[in-house]
């Protein structure tokens, strides 16, 4: 007998990513014309179904040669970083979207719960709602009106099961909508970070009701941040990184390799020790403790490839203040300042109430020409005050990419530090003052 | 091993456990077993027109009253302006605002598929960014909800019947068959508007337009008599004509104009498949955008 219920062999799933490219020299009408034309030939791709973007089209692969095995009655979890790709599998693995390359064999009754009440209409009574979410996630009308009275015990929301679900508080409608989820009865249960809704009590309801679950002899996939949860719920693990996976293994193994695949790179030669460094002014009592380069392969390295992505790793001794700002300045051999990457830069991020004393930035696409660049790291309050800022920081150089070959004018620094995708075109009409 | 099908029969759990199932993923998979997986899905589909119906009911004060008040409304305006302004001839033997109702059912079944199909996949968005289904159930489904309303409307021209005190003839017993073809009709390009719609906006502004447009290009406040010779192999590429014409039919008795009305069904056709063809081509992409 075959046990492995979920197979997946040389999965990927590709995305092309757009840089909108807009010509400033084109007039009102040409464009309109080109946009015109561009939306006739849109149009027609999008009818055969192709793949479309605008500008300068770049691959991105969100999963790339992904191999897992799962076996019945498995619990496995599945972590990773934020785009580490776990939503992209999650989404292949319920069939919302396709994967570019590769194949999943999958064998049992398969529900995935990617949201708690998907939906769900405000204008209908909960029991209304019922049906409908049940109906939604692959149950039979008879299935639901047999756990019925089960579902609405669950939620507690007996009183108000014939009110409009628009005036539920929104702990009720987390409750109701996962109480249908709950009583779900696949073979195979795909959950994405569905728990961390409702409050606390709830919340440890949920876990419980899905330990019970695991230990029907089902086969549960779950994704999410909470370690906690992970570790609670599920025997095995999976850690992807960057749309790669290591396969799926013990969970102390891959908890281990999670917080590994950070730690092995700050503990490695590679970085560069700020502890005693001289170089540096600031009022601060937190300073920048090391720093290290990683180029696109998370790689520590001080020699990276011109348009390549990179990410810094910062550590810092003692907390860092929540409002900080972290910036990183790219200097020229001259001791020009040529590019800035500032942590208000990204909106969404906050250093919030950080214990591990790490940060990590990453840029797309680092547009310095090829040259030798030196690094300015600095911490500053709100106000700008300087915490801590530290002057030669790292070195690195920028060398022209092997596989990108560029046209000779294009990869001389000399013109610039910086360079810019540009896109030209030959003027047809005349110009007014050129006769 | 070898017998792999891309199903996962939702509802057939409860009785039984049938042979287990085995689902495979691969790119281009979707196309394969489409049709039996849609009827897989024929539970879905039912709750969500039923959810659509109430919606519907519920949200609006008037609820059934605006099918029977919209119909009645225009075809009071096309009598005075058509009948008594423009002095246009009826079918013979048949009260005006008959004939109108008569145009005005197919019409208002027509656009109104058309309005709600071509927005439902938006309005559905996070059905399906989070939950696998054949999309088309979701076009599909809204279009359900314009039969109730049709049905609705139907009552009030029994009605409108009984008070002008005609009788139709024995040829309403193809109604039916109309029906299903005014469905058809207007689902093509809705379907082919909703797909479009996922990625461009823009088409959301384009079929109130249409509709608008359409309303007097079809034979709906006169009848398609009136039509000079000679333009009404053109006329009748509005698929709508044959549609309408279909109605009056079965309603009012009268001829068939064949030319026109097979021109008309093969338009139809074409745009039903094309409006398919483009759906299934877009619609694995659909998570991707919406």
């Amino acid at each position: 007998m075959n046990d492995v219920v979920i197979s997946a062999r040389g999965l990927g799933k590709r995305y092309l990513i757009g840089h909108e490219t807009v010509d400033r020299n084109q007039t009102f009408r040409e464009r309109i014309m080109a946009g015109a034309g561009g939306l006739a030939r849109n149009l027609a791709k999008t009818a055969r179904g192709e793949q479309l973007v605008q500008g300068e089209v770049e691959e991105f692969w969100a999963l790339k040669d992904v191999n897992f095995d799962i076996r019945r009655g498995d619990t496995v979890g599945i972590i990773g970083r934020n785009g580490a790709g776990k939503s992209t599998l999650l989404k292949i693995l319920s069939r919302i979207t396709e994967p570019t390359t590769g194949r999943v064999d999958i064998r049992g009754r398969v529900a995935s719960l990617l949201e708690v009440g998907t939906g769900f209409h405000p204008e209908l009574t909960g029991r209304e709602n019922i049906f409908l979410n049940g109906a939604i996630l692959g149950m039979s009308r008879a299935e639901i009106r047999r756990k019925l009275d089960e579902i609405i015990h669950f939620a507690g929301v007996e009183k108000f099961l014939d009110t409009p679900v628009k005036r539920y508080s929104s702990g009720m409608r987390v409750r109701l909508a996962f109480s249908v989820a709950a009583h779900l009865e696949p073979e195979i249960l795909i959950i994405d970070e569905v728990l961390a809704v409702g409050d606390a009590e709830f919340q440890s309801k949920c876990l419980g009701k899905m330990e019970d679950v695991a230990q029907q002899g089902r086969t549960v996939l779950f994704v999410s941040h909470n370690m906690a949860a992970v570790s609670r719920l599920c025997e095995q693990a999976m850690l992807l990184t960057d749309g790669r996976s290591a396969g799926v293994g013990a969970i102390d193994e891959v908890f281990a390799a999670y917080r590994g695949a950070t730690s092995n790179i700050l503990s490695s030669g590679a970085r560069r020790d700020l502890r005693d460094h001289n170089d540096r002014y600031g009022s601060g009592d937190t300073k920048f403790s090391s720093i290290v380069l990683l180029d696109s392969r998370g790689i520590a390295s001080s020699e990276i490839c011109f348009g390549e992505s990179i990410s810094l790793l910062i550590e810092f001794s003692g907390p860092v203040p929540r409002d900080a700002v972290i910036s990183a300045l790219c200097l020229s051999p001259e001791d020009h300042r040529v590019l800035q990457i500032v942590s208000d830069d990204d909106p969404t991020f906050s250093i919030g109430s950080i214990d591990r004393h790490a940060i990590r930035v990453h840029v797309a696409n680092l547009p310095l020409q090829p040259g030798q660049f030196n690094l300015l790291i600095g911490l500053h309050d709100q106000s700008m005050q300087p915490l801590d800022v530290v002057r030669n920081a790292y070195s690195f150089r920028v060398v022209e990419h092997p596989e990108k070959q560029r046209r000779r004018h294009a990869a001389t620094a000399k013109n610039g530090y910086c360079t810019t995708t540009s896109v030209w075109t030959v003027e047809i009409e005349k110009c007014a003052f050129s006769g | 091993m070898t017998d792999a099908t891309a199903l996962d029969l939702p509802q057939e759990n409860a009785a039984g456990t049938p042979a287990e199932r085995h689902l495979v993923i691969e790119p281009g998979r979707l196309d394969r077993n489409y049709w039996s997986d849609l009827w897989a899905y024929r539970e879905l589909f039912i709750v969500l027109a039923w959810r659509d119906v109430a919606v519907r009911y519920k949200q609006a004060a008037l609820g059934a009253a605006w099918a029977v008040v919209r119909p009645l409304l225009a075809v009071f305006v096309f009598t005075i302006i058509f009948g008594r302004v423009a002095q246009l001839p009826s079918e013979p033997g048949v009260p005006y605002p008959v004939m109108v109702y008569a145009g005005m059912l197919p019409w208002m079944l027509i656009s109104t598929i058309l309005g709600d199909a071509s927005n439902s996949l938006v309005s559905n968005a996070g059905m399906i960014g989070k939950i696998y289904y054949p999309r088309i159930i979701t076009p599909a489904a809204s279009s359900i909800v314009s039969l109730v309303d049709f049905a609705v409307s139907f009552a009030v021209f029994l009605l409108l019947m009984l008070a002008f005190l005609y009788v139709p003839s024995w040829k309403i017993l193809f109604l039916p068959v109309f029906i299903v073809y005014a469905v058809a009709m207007a689902l093509g390009p809705a379907l082919y508007l909703a797909s479009l719609n996922v990625r461009y906006r823009d088409f959301r502004f384009i079929v109130p337009f249409v509709v608008q447009f359409g309303l007097y290009i079809s034979p709906v406040g006169f009848s398609s008599e009136v039509v000079p010779e000679g333009w009404r192999l053109l006329y009748s590429l509005n698929p709508a004509v044959s549609a309408i014409d279909g109605f009056r039919w079965c309603i009012l008795g009268g001829e068939i104009w064949w030319p026109g009305f097979l021109l008309g069904l093969g338009v139809t056709g074409l745009m039903l498949w094309a409006g398919i063809r483009t759906f299934r081509r877009t619609e694995r992409q659909f998570a991707d955008y919406i």
